[in-house]
């Protein structure tokens, strides 16, 4: 009975031993030396695995960071400046500054405005639908509407509007990582400088067409003809294949293309209400303006197009 | 404003398959054994057809509407299915709330729990079958014989068989009281509808012409299951039954046509369908032969459920084009 | 034992109401719109301008590019414009647009000639290339670059298309019992220009009187050996490779061409324009349409100018009425939906299709039951349900090993589908990505 107890506990211990021994080489010889600082990092980085930054997952932007000679093109769209200058304090480097983006809309083609000539009955993708043909309305550039963005933001900054069938950007929990940007078929989507107090100026519309055909698709999409671009004393807009675009960079918010719009396309947003006293409308959406265009204009363009 | 046109993707037009079509006709395919099963047993057939239709169907429904908050998804069908096989897998004396429980653990965990159709691992009916069997075996094993309506217990088949090759009795001292016409007619000790082969049978050429399922998992069980069998008898014909008392008894037709052919739970690909169709037959034998259950055709398929992931894995279609590489 | 191709394959409702109705001219249009992209490649280039005076016949673009084919105008009349004009699919394409005035044909033009000139394979590519002859089945491939061979390749044999697997249409059948003498002339021409001795005309067995009919014409026929081959009925036995399978028993490997077999096949209906390309010397500008549909007063087949408008064709067969739901370029199973009933009539039209509103909306998915019909039916061999759950998983970059890219949309498995899964739409997606991903690895 003794003898039995005694061999076991003996034989177990020598085990015991054996196999601490064996793990001890065997772990000192399949060692894998990691930077201790790419852990810290990444757990100064949100953690969302967005892959916004371009690298697949946070700790991919980690070891990129810890490894880079620079923080230059190496940023956390999500975490912002704030996370990008701890981390760099952490590394003893400088961080680079960026400006505070966001996802803009660019396409205003609501039901309404932008009339169905046909019903689409595939699957709710927009990138099936885009390839399929033309799309549910006359306007082959603007919003298919089946929320390819919505379903791709891992941060819940997107939904459809059910009244105007596009989607909405929440500013607040829009971190820029670009992954609607990606996922938009026909580019409506853009990353635009956040501004001050999220104040922008934006045209919004990505129609290429010529001005007669646009109008004919859509009443608030832009037809070219380049006013806002003389109005503008910045020179941040361009024209080009008869669209318009501000580039967000060089706006300064003076809002002066917005009053000269014809068709409204050119947005604001978070500003506070302009004064009543002139008779320019407020809201460029809301107001008769885009109606009025819409009977005085055509004479006009038809004539230049003939 | 001219109507609207609709517009698709390519191609406009279906086949009208639909699966509850497909569900309908399997139940309509399982009827004449279930008239069968009827005749013999009378009012009990029915009666626990019922309860454990109308329990599976009252457990999707609670479970869909109050657990999962979805729609209801009880037109298709799946669920009466699930039902009238559990009831055809149970011994006809039953009692009446082991046909309840057996039912809400097929739909309840067999199949629900997994997210519903199409998402169940495992053949639901044989979830709870098995369940019950394990659960209560005295319940679940007490046959009648259905000629001796007055009461008397009888056993099955294979236990009969069992029973001699334990106490080693010759196969031949045993072997005459079965005759192949009473099973191809139902008339033997069993679950409600795994008695009549000819029933069963009918159901099969029945799935067959509409193109429900393909002759290949049956016949694979089943040829599997002959083979094998045939091979140990040919070895001793006093220890081993010979294969075709293994074809007519103990559900293997009911398991091999109605059971392994579940489209959930079974593969995709003709390879895996032959490995997984030779595997529920392997095992079958096996566990008729050696194991401690009667017969096993309700385990071997669940077994090869478990595998069909694996199988799905690993065996693709032939490709067009693949093989042909010869040129002239 | 008829023939037909090895792997999966559906039997659609053939639905063949016009097969009894003979080919008719249309009256002309008052305007056509001609397309400068009725085929696969680049674009033509036009060499008309606003104002010019054209005739039937006339070269209005010029092919640009190898893979590339020429266009001419359908009709005689005046070009009012050339610009971009929405086609079929609502997508603004370059056009010629043309007012129809009087009938007038080019004068190059040898409407009554029927005499073979001796001509050698390379007059004969030339002669098709001039006259802009694209494959009519559908896929509009340009037909010159089909002939030419590529070196170090051989043709064996020629296929000639016959099999018409797409329900409703009837253009192709038509064109084999109304005009078979010129269709055998076509294929010796075909032969010639391929420097091949042996054509198999695939012809499905629901087409009887076409397989009697051009079976004694064929064995009648003196120069290269033709056979009729009659097929079992099957969808999509009219797809390139299935076909190639089913009639002589060779597989096209996956990511390889048809003449890696040593085959070629082209389709009946281009047989017949390749005949008109070289004897006639008569431009492709016209084809076969099969206008059909239950809704529809009186299907026919019409002989179409090309770039008359799409609703010009419903009209003169019956018109639109309240029950059309969806109007489709092509059959039911390949063809496209149209949204732009203004859009024209291209070389690759092979059939206008109405279809009642109760057939046009799909029914709603369920979930997949795993059945696995739509693995058993696909003609290519995939797994449809897996390459659909990955993709709509997002998932698209790894479909690339379930080969995708082999899929020949012939929509099998979407139509076999219990669950009504729309699985082909997904699939498109995964095809159109994963080889987007393969082109950006190879450069």
């Amino acid at each position: 009975m003794n003898e039995t107890l005694i061999f076991t506990v003996l034989t177990l211990c020598v085990l015991g031993i054996l196999s601490a021994v064996a793990l001890y080489f065997v772990a000192k010889k399949f060692h894998v030396w990691e930077d201790p600082r790419i852990d810290d990092v990444e757990k100064m980085l949100p953690g969302a695995n967005c892959g916004g930054c371009g690298f697949p997952g946070c700790r991919g932007l980690a070891s990129a960071l810890v490894k880079a000679d620079s923080m230059e093109g190496l940023a956390c769209p999500v975490g912002g400046a704030a996370t990008m200058k701890a981390i760099a304090e952490y590394l003893g480097r400088v961080a680079e500054e960026k400006e505070p983006e966001v996802a803009v809309v660019r396409c205003s083609g609501s039901c309404d405005v932008r009339p169905r000539t046909n019903k689409y009955d595939g699957v709710s993708s927009c990138a099936v639908a885009a390839s399929l043909y033309a799309g549910e309305t006359g306007c082959l550039f603007g919003c298919v509407g089946f929320g390819d963005c919505v379903a791709v933001c891992a941060f819940g900054a997107l939904s459809m509007d059910p009244e105007t069938g596009l989607p909405v950007v929440d500013d607040e929990k829009c971190t820029a990582c670009g992954k609607c940007v990606k996922a938009c078929p026909k580019t409506i989507i853009e990353l635009r400088k956040k501004g001050p107090k999220s104040r922008r100026v934006f045209v919004s519309c990505v129609n290429k067409d010529k001005g007669a055909i646009t109008r004919k698709a859509c009443t608030v999409g832009c037809i070219g003809c380049g006013k806002c671009v003389k109005t503008c004393p910045f020179e941040a807009i361009t024209l080009e294949n008869n669209l318009a675009y501000i580039d967000s960079y060089k706006c300064r918010l003076c809002r002066k293309c917005v009053v000269e719009c014809p068709t409204g396309a050119i947005h604001e947003v978070n500003f506070p209400p302009r004064p009543v006293k002139t008779d320019e409308p407020a809201a460029p959406k809301s107001s008769p303006e885009p109606v009025k265009a819409k009977r005085s204009q055509p004479a006009t363009e038809n004539a230049t197009m003939q | 404003m001219e109507k609207k046109l609709v517009v698709s993707p390519s191609p406009h037009i279906h086949s009208g398959n639909s699966t509850q079509r497909l569900m309908c006709d399997v139940i309509i395919a399982l009827i004449p054994a279930f008239i069968v099963s009827v005749i013999f047993y009378g009012f009990n057939a029915l009666i626990i057809a019922a309860i454990a239709i109308v329990t599976c169907l009252a457990t999707e429904y609670l479970i869909t509407r109050f657990m999962l908050g979805r729609e209801n998804t009880l037109w298709d069908y799946s669920a009466a299915l699930t039902g009238f096989l559990l009831a055809f897998n149970l011994p006809p004396a039953v009692p009446w709330w082991i046909v309840v429980l057996g039912s809400i653990v097929a739909i309840g965990v067999g199949k629900m729990s997994f997210g519903g159709l199409g998402r169940n691992p495992f053949n639901p009916a044989l979830v709870g079958r098995v369940f019950l069997l394990i659960s209560f075996p005295v319940q679940m094993t007490t046959f009648y014989h259905p000629a001796a309506l007055d009461g008397t217990s009888g056993a099955t088949p294979l236990a009969v068989v069992k029973e001699a090759v334990k106490n080693h009795q010759s196969l031949s001292e045993v072997m005459p009281q079965f005759s192949y016409s009473d099973m191809l007619l139902g008339n033997m000790a069993g679950s409600m509808g795994e008695i009549a082969a000819f029933a069963l049978i009918l159901g099969f050429i029945y799935l067959l012409v509409r193109r429900v399922i393909t002759w290949r998992v049956p016949v694979y069980v089943l040829g599997t299951m002959f083979i094998f069998s045939g091979i140990l008898w040919l070895i001793d014909p006093e220890h081993f039954v010979d294969p075709l008392f293994h074809l007519l008894t103990g559900g293997a037709l009911l398991g091999a046509i109605y059971m392994a052919t579940d489209y959930v739970t079974s593969p995709m690909t003709k390879g895996g369908m032959l490995f997984y169709g030779a595997g529920i037959g392997l095992i079958t034998i096996l566990i008729r032969t050696w194991g401690a259950y009667p017969e096993g055709i309700s385990f071997a398929i669940l077994i090869m459920n478990a595998a069909v992931p694996l199988i799905n894995k690993y065996s693709h279609p032939k490709r067009f084009g693949k093989t042909v590489t010869k040129k002239a | 034992m008829l023939k037909t191709f090895k792997i999966g394959g559906i039997h659609p409702n053939d639905n063949k109401i016009s097969k009894g109705a003979p080919i008719e001219a249309m009256p002309l249009p008052e305007k056509v719109i001609i397309p400068l992209s009725q085929h696969i490649g680049a674009p033509a280039q036009p060499c008309v301008a606003k104002g010019d005076k054209v005739k039937v016949g006339d070269l209005i673009g010029t092919a640009s590019g190898f893979v590339s084919s020429n266009i001419h105008s359908s009709v005689s009349g005046t070009v009012v414009a050339v610009d971009a004009q929405p086609d079929a699919s609502g997508v603004r394409k370059p056009s010629v647009t043309i007012a129809v005035e009087g009938d007038e044909w080019n004068e190059n033009i040898l409407r009554d000639a029927t005499e073979l000139p001796d001509l050698d394979a390379k007059a004969i590519i030339d002669a098709v290339a001039v006259a802009g002859v694209v494959g009519m089945g559908g896929a509009t491939f340009p037909t010159q670059v089909k002939l030419s061979v590529p070196p170090g390749k051989k043709a064996e044999f020629l296929i000639i298309n016959g099999v018409e697997c797409e329900p409703y249409l009837t253009a192709d059948h038509r064109v084999m019992l109304e005009r078979p003498d010129e269709l055998l002339t076509g294929v010796e021409l075909l032969c010639r220009a391929l420097s091949v001795d042996k054509a198999f005309i695939g012809i499905e067995n629901n087409k009887p009187d076409a397989i009697r009919l051009l079976g004694e014409k064929a064995a009648a026929h003196k120069g290269v050996s033709i056979e009729v081959v009659p097929l079992k009925v099957q969808y999509p036995q009219g797809g390139e490779k299935q076909l190639i399978d089913a009639v002589v028993g060779r597989q096209v490997p996956s990511g390889a061409l048809p003449i890696d077999t040593g085959a070629v096949v082209q389709n009946a209906g281009t047989a017949l324009a390749v005949y008109e390309a070289v004897v006639k010397r008569k431009p492709l500008f016209e084809r076969v349409v099969t206008v059909t549909g239950k809704p529809l007063a009186s299907p026919r087949n019409l002989l179409v100018r090309v770039g008359t408008p799409l609703r010009a064709l419903i009209d003169y067969c019956g018109g639109m009425n309240e029950s059309v739901g969806k109007a489709i370029g092509g059959g039911p199973m390949m063809g496209r939906a149209i949204c732009n009933l203004d859009g024209s009539v291209t070389k690759g039209t092979s059939g206008v299709l109405l279809m009642d509103a109760s057939e046009s909306t799909r029914s709603e998915a369920g979930p997949c039951i795993r059945c696995g019909k739509c693995v058993s039916v696909c003609p290519m061999g995939l797994e449809p349900y897996l390459i659909n759950a990955m993709t709509k998983k997002g998932r698209i970059a790894e479909t690339e090993s379930l080969h995708p890219y082999d899929c020949i949309e012939c929509g099998s498995c979407s139509f076999t589908c219990p669950a009504r899964i729309p699985l082909l739409d997904y699939i498109r997606l995964a095809k159109t990505e994963v080889m987007k991903i393969m082109r950006a690895r190879k450069s």
